[in-house]
């Protein structure tokens, strides 16, 4: 799999350590979510409708595409939202449509 | 202006964005002895230009290219006002009533009075469906140039941009500096119209120079642009694997891993709606903008306008038309302001109206294809297609934005029809046979941004 994003310079400040579907990833400080996931991975969330896979649009809040889950059950929208330490991100929670 | 404790309790005079428009409105309010509010979305001043990022990555020049200067004196002036105002980061303005605007701050409720209120809420790109615009890998022209200045990542590694507008160049060429390997830049406007805009762009030298600079920087590099292009397809299955394109009536194939789109800019304009501004059908935009008068006065009385939030007139029109709003709210309380200081903001606003009716001349805005299949994806939140607004439009005979928001739900998703109106209205205009100015808008409601349903139920009856 290819990630939709890579950084256009590399960092080296200390990394943060978030999980996306209970497997580890690495963030920097300053990453948004959104971010963090795409430089790992290629989608966000699937459609509740016809469970197609969505990854962001706008990243500038306005379009709503790009809403994940905490596994606490927290929703955030990922493109205006700073990674944290410690996050454990989800695409959909258990028993949960689709 | 009193110091009382009475004059204290009054309303404040507020200001809603703190992109150029209004950090230049509430600087000049401050000036005036004024103290403002100001509400912005984003954490720091800058709006989505000159939008900050609390990691600043790279140099300002790799952030904001040439106009990094211009982004520097937005972001010190918006310092100031967090300093000397009442400046309120990373609040939104969920609704809006006669004098009151209703706040929400990580996830905590306020209200707020105003006794005048310059509505400066900007702009997002206009995108109009097409076949594959839902694909991972697809994104909005901004939301890739926010990619890159936000946060120092491309989007890739093979990009294709495609729309039209002066965005497109300038994002390609920052694309391609950073090191982004850009496969193509499809410009649906003909480059017959770009010449015969020269004349008036030529009211801005300077601009103009920059904008042909970005183009000889990617000529020289190889990049190939196209024009007269027009988007077919976003394709793959699971994420985009490439474009297809009509260039000049011939239909061509471009692989690439990530794709980048803007069919002009949208102005956000929900707030004036909630507040019963008076619309106007502006044909260049292909809009309904909330009307103004050369200040900046809406249609309701205390009500304000700035920026391109009231319309597409870009950045530096933004500060001055935030500037000469401020000036009007501050002449309307019967505050002394500097007539000659408005005199020369007029000229300098002409001058940029030119330039700005040159751009609209190169760039027109396209249309959405007439002959989409009706499984187009229209709406992106709840996945309506082109056919079920067909069917509806046809079997009802709608002619009616609002009336086919009623039966199909289009723009009653999250976004809240941001992304899928202009591409419903023309569809809408085109199947029914009637100008796109006769089918009305889709009005706003509150909420205008989503918010937690635990939070609403905190809201007062």
């Amino acid at each position: 799999m290819k990630p939709l994003l890579r950084r256009a310079a590399p960092l080296d400040a200390p990394a943060l350590r978030l999980t996306w579907n209970g497997q580890p990833i690495a963030a920097q400080p300053g990453d948004t979510v959104l971010t963090a996931l795409l430089l790992s991975g290629e989608r966000l969330r699937t459609t509740l409708g016809t469970g197609a896979p969505r990854a962001g649009f706008c990243l500038m809040g306005a379009c709503q595409d790009c809403w994940v889950q905490c596994a606490d059950g927290r929703r955030l929208r990922a493109c205006s939202t700073l990674a944290e330490e410690g996050m454990a991100l989800v695409d959909s929670l258990p028993g949960e449509c689709p | 202006m009193t110091a009382s404790p009475k004059a204290e309790a009054a309303p404040p005079m507020v200001v809603v964005g703190a992109g150029p428009a209004g950090v230049r409105a509430a600087q000049t309010l401050l000036r005036h002895g004024v103290r403002p509010v100001i509400i912005d979305e984003a954490p720091l001043p800058g709006g989505q230009i000159y939008r900050q990022s609390p990691a600043p990555r790279g140099s300002a020049r790799q952030r904001y290219g040439f106009e990094h200067k211009r982004a520097a004196a937005i972001h010190a002036a918006g310092a100031r006002l967090r300093e000397q105002a009442d400046y309120r980061a990373r609040t939104a303005v969920w609704n809006a009533a006669p004098g009151r605007l209703d706040l929400v701050r990580d996830g905590e409720l306020d209200s707020l009075p105003y006794a005048r209120l310059l509505i400066a809420t900007g702009a997002t790109d206009r995108v109009l469906p097409f076949p594959g615009w839902v694909l991972p890998g697809v994104f909005s022209l901004g939301g890739a140039q926010i990619a890159l200045k936000g946060q120092h990542c491309l989007l890739g590694p093979r990009i294709v941009f495609a729309g039209t507008g002066p965005l497109l160049y300038l994002v390609a060429y920052q694309y391609a500096r950073a090191g982004g390997q850009v496969q193509a830049v499809l410009d649906s406007a003909p480059l017959s119209r770009q010449a015969g805009a020269l004349p008036a762009l030529m009211n801005q030298p300077g601009m103009l120079a920059k904008g042909l600079y970005y183009l000889g920087w990617l000529r020289a590099r190889g990049v190939p642009m196209h024009h007269s292009a027009s988007l077919a397809a976003a394709l793959g299955a699971a994420r985009v694997e490439g474009v297809r394109a009509r260039i000049g009536g011939a239909e061509r194939t471009i692989a690439c891993d990530a794709l980048a789109v803007g069919h002009g800019l949208r102005s956000e304009t929900q707030l004036a709606d909630l507040l019963d501004c008076a619309f106007g059908f502006d044909a260049a935009q292909r809009a309904w903008l909330p009307q103004r008068d050369a200040d900046g006065r809406s249609s309701v009385v205390g009500v304000y306008l700035a920026g391109d939030g009231a319309g597409i007139g870009g950045a530096i029109q933004a500060e001055l038309s935030g500037e000469r709003g401020a000036l009007a709210m501050l002449a309307d309380s019967g505050i002394d302001i500097d007539r000659a200081r408005l005199r020369r903001l007029e000229r300098r606003q002409a001058a940029l109206s030119r330039f700005r009716q040159g751009l609209d001349r190169a760039f027109p805005l396209p249309s959405v294809d007439r002959d989409c299949d009706d499984s187009l994806i229209v709406c992106r939140c709840e996945e309506i297609r082109a056919g079920e607004l067909r069917a509806a439009a046809a079997q009802y005979a709608i002619d009616d934005l609002n009336r086919l928001k009623a039966l199909t739900r289009i723009g009653m998703g999250l976004c809240q029809g941001r992304m899928c109106q202009g591409g419903a209205a023309e569809l809408l205009a085109d199947c029914r046979g009637i100008p796109l100015s006769a089918i009305g808008r889709l009005r706003s409601q509150a909420p205008i941004k989503p918010m937690p349903l635990s939070t609403l139920g905190e809201a007062r009856p």
